[in-house]
């Protein structure tokens, strides 16, 4: 039997309402399928499964907000038989025992919060929190040997917007995950900043050329070259891609690439384009459209909104030069790219008009230096100007 | 001292004569009221409270009694029984203990024994307190064990104007009374307005207003509380000081009220911590407003030893201003 259980679709979220269930009772599921519909802050978010089998008893009826963990279902596994009479010390084989491996239900479960018996807060830190809806697990805590008081939680909601105390329109809650997760990167990430200005010649040129010969909707945008180039350099700076969990630094192998997309609106989701690395243009692309129609949509997906292992950010459409973004916890790196413009570029001691772009690193100090990001920059710079490469 | 706005004359007092003058006016106004104790008369009480009330009133009035507290308070209770308004003083609280007795099985209970027959409208005055390195059997403070009792009063005035105005509220009251005086107030000095009289022995007062932490207290350590509190506000931490003033029935409201607004409390109490007032105290915020604490809360009590002879001993053994600043900056975290 696995448990189904209510994911945490990042670390601001705490809680989350069951809207829909899409399958029945007797169903069979299989990993990837999405079975229910959760709504957060971020908006109605289609939730996958992770395990194989067959959904056996629904444990929380539409409509019910439960916090993350809650398990949701219960579903047996195909092939699971009933669990047999613990074999007693006789009859146990001498010799070591061949450890049975254990399948471990992937969830998608960011984890940032602490546990609770971790957590120290006082009575008044949690009533009040519960009356703002503030998650403790982000606040940090001024009292005695770092615990929350009352005022912590004040200042978090505060920081978060007015009181929660009254239903708020969507945009407003959306804005609220937002501040708590910028709150929180702010107060405990060690950010340092970089920036350099590459020429972007060749790849406009390489792209133009490539797109002249497609229809529409096959052409490629430059940004998807940045999500490939930068995923493709993460390779060789491990220490740039992963999470800063519980007081240390988790390094993941997958390199899942969140594109910061901006809502009609007002506000911002951070969906995630799934082992960026390892995927060609076209593909990227299409998932890149695909991504941001159902983010405007409100549609998405519950690993894409909690797995992402660094953040991409583009304001090129707003003329700005540069971008100097504050990392999305519990990531430890996010890249900016700024407008592409053209200036003055000096190759050879000739002087020329090129378009330049201005990329950027926010890195987390806890887990890389400025030396390193610097090394990173320098070779994404180098890969975008190779774009067959890419 | 006195936290009045002062408009009428006001004379220069201590917490001695406050607490002879409450005696001299009773006796003027109240022909039932006489006081008897251990050399109350002759001697004008061990701490000269009653110096020159034996000349004024006479030894009808001002009867001096023999060794024997259980004896002479027992008479008390039944001269109190018999209509009359006694105030029986009884040197210090460690000698008390030989008339608890008289207090608990007598006193505290006799209008339930009766079926409301029959009340005691006593008041029993005695010294508390360490200080005056008067060793083991005259120093401790156990008002919170009186405190204890349902039936009985009990009060700890703290100010020239409690000492001043309580008494008489006491003889007013149809049931036992224990007024408790700290040893090392006798000798407090301050103004009092000409016509101080009686006060309200229902409110603890809150002597010093603050918002970051309540110290509660009473007695003698009112003002090592308040001292701590000055201390805490040139560090930038504002303390609100509560003077309990009745030990029983202990003023929750206002205790209360000020925990919910502070958040965190520290009880300065010269009792004993194990099993004390303080730690009654500490239970009822518990009880009442734990969900508006931001801490654990913190006491500071007498060492859990006999009061020491020396000087230097005594004074570590009793509450300071240094030990209530260094709980309060710890519940602060500062």
């Amino acid at each position: 039997m696995a448990e189904f259980r209510m994911p945490s679709l990042g670390a601001d979220m705490e809680a989350g309402t069951l809207t829909d269930w899409l399958v029945k009772a007797g169903d069979t599921v299989q990993r990837g399928d999405i079975i229910a519909v959760v709504e957060t802050q971020k908006g109605a978010i289609e939730i996958e499964v992770f395990q194989e089998g067959v959904v056996e008893d629904f444990l929380v009826q539409q409509g019910t907000r439960v916090p993350v963990g809650t398990p949701l279902a219960i579903i047996r596994g195909e092939l699971e038989e009933a669990p047999t009479a613990k074999p007693t010390l006789e009859a146990e084989p001498v010799g070591r025992r061949e450890e049975e491996p254990v399948r471990q239900a992937a969830r998608p479960v960011v984890a940032l919060r602490r546990t609770e018996g971790e957590l120290r807060a006082s009575p008044a830190a949690r009533k009040l929190a519960e009356e703002l809806s503030v998650d403790l697990s982000l606040v940090t805590g001024t009292g005695p040997g770092g615990a929350i008081v009352a005022a912590d939680v004040e200042s978090a909601a505060e920081a978060a917007g007015a009181p929660a105390r009254l239903k708020r329109p969507k945009a407003a809650e959306t804005q609220k995950a937002i501040a708590a997760a910028m709150e929180h990167a702010k107060r405990e990430i060690p950010h340092y900043y970089l920036s350099t200005t590459i020429n972007l010649e060749p790849a406009m040129n390489w792209l133009e050329k490539t797109n002249a010969a497609r229809a529409v909707p096959e052409r490629l945008i430059h940004g998807v070259l940045y999500i490939k180039a930068m995923a493709q350099t993460l390779r060789n700076f491990p220490e740039l891609n992963g999470y800063w969990v519980e007081g240390e630094f988790r390094h993941s192998e997958a390199i899942h690439t969140s594109i910061a997309i901006s809502l009609r609106g007002g506000g911002l989701v951070a969906p995630a384009l799934h082992d960026a690395d390892r995927k060609d243009l076209d593909t990227l692309m299409g998932e890149f459209r695909d991504l941001v129609m159902r983010a405007r949509a409100g549609k998405l997906r519950s690993s894409e909104l909690s797995d992402a292992t660094i953040t991409i950010t583009s304001l090129g459409e707003e003329g700005v030069d540069s971008v100097f973004p504050i990392i999305y916890p519990p990531q430890v790196a996010i890249v900016g790219v700024g407008t592409v413009v053209k200036r003055p570029w000096q190759e050879d001691d000739n002087v020329s008009v090129s378009r330049v772009v201005t990329l950027s690193l926010a890195g987390d100090h806890r887990v890389s230096n400025g030396h390193r990001g610097a090394l990173f920059l320098r070779a994404l710079g180098e890969l975008l100007q190779q774009p067959k490469a890419l | 001292m006195a936290k009045r706005i002062i408009k009428a004359e006001t004379v220069q007092i201590t917490y001695r004569e406050a607490i002879r003058k409450a005696i001299c006016e009773a006796m003027h106004q109240d022909e039932r009221v006489f006081l008897m104790g251990e050399d109350v008369g002759r001697y004008g009480g061990c701490y000269a409270v009653t110096k020159g009330l034996l000349k004024e009133f006479g030894p009808e009035r001002i009867r001096d009694t023999p060794l024997s507290e259980s004896g002479f308070t027992g008479a008390g209770i039944g001269a109190a029984i018999g209509g009359m308004r006694p105030i029986v003083e009884l040197m210090t609280v460690n000698f008390s203990l030989l008339a608890m007795d008289q207090i608990l099985n007598n006193a505290a209970t006799i209008r339930h024994m009766s079926g409301n027959q029959f009340g005691v409208p006593l008041v029993i005055r005695m010294a508390t307190g360490a200080g005056r390195q008067l060793a083991a059997q005259h120093s401790h403070s156990l008002e919170g064990w009186y405190a204890h009792i349902p039936g009985i009063k009990v009060l700890a005035p703290a100010t020239l104007e409690d000492a001043r105005g309580m008494l008489w509220t006491a003889l007013d009251d149809p049931d036992p009374v224990l007024i408790f005086e700290n040893v090392m107030l006798y000798n407090m000095e301050g103004e009092l307005p000409a016509n101080a009289g009686p006060v309200n022995i229902e409110k603890a007062a809150i002597r010093r207003e603050g918002r970051d932490i309540s110290l509660i207290t009473y007695g003698g350590s009112l003002w090592k509380t308040l001292e701590a509190a000055e201390a805490l506000a040139r560090e930038g931490i504002k303390a609100e000081v509560i003077d309990l003033r009745t030990l029983r029935p202990l003023d929750d409201t206002t205790i209360i009220a000020s925990v919910a607004k502070t958040r965190r409390a520290v009880i300065v109490d010269e009792g004993w911590r194990s099993g004390s007032l303080a730690s009654e105290i500490v239970t009822r915020i518990v009880e009442q407003a734990f969900w508006r604490l931001d801490g654990p809360i913190a006491r500071v009590c007498s060492e859990e030893v006999p009061i020491p002879y020396p000087q230097h001993l005594e004074q570590a053994a009793i509450p300071q201003a240094e030990k209530v600043v260094a709980a309060a900056k710890n519940l602060l975290s500062k």
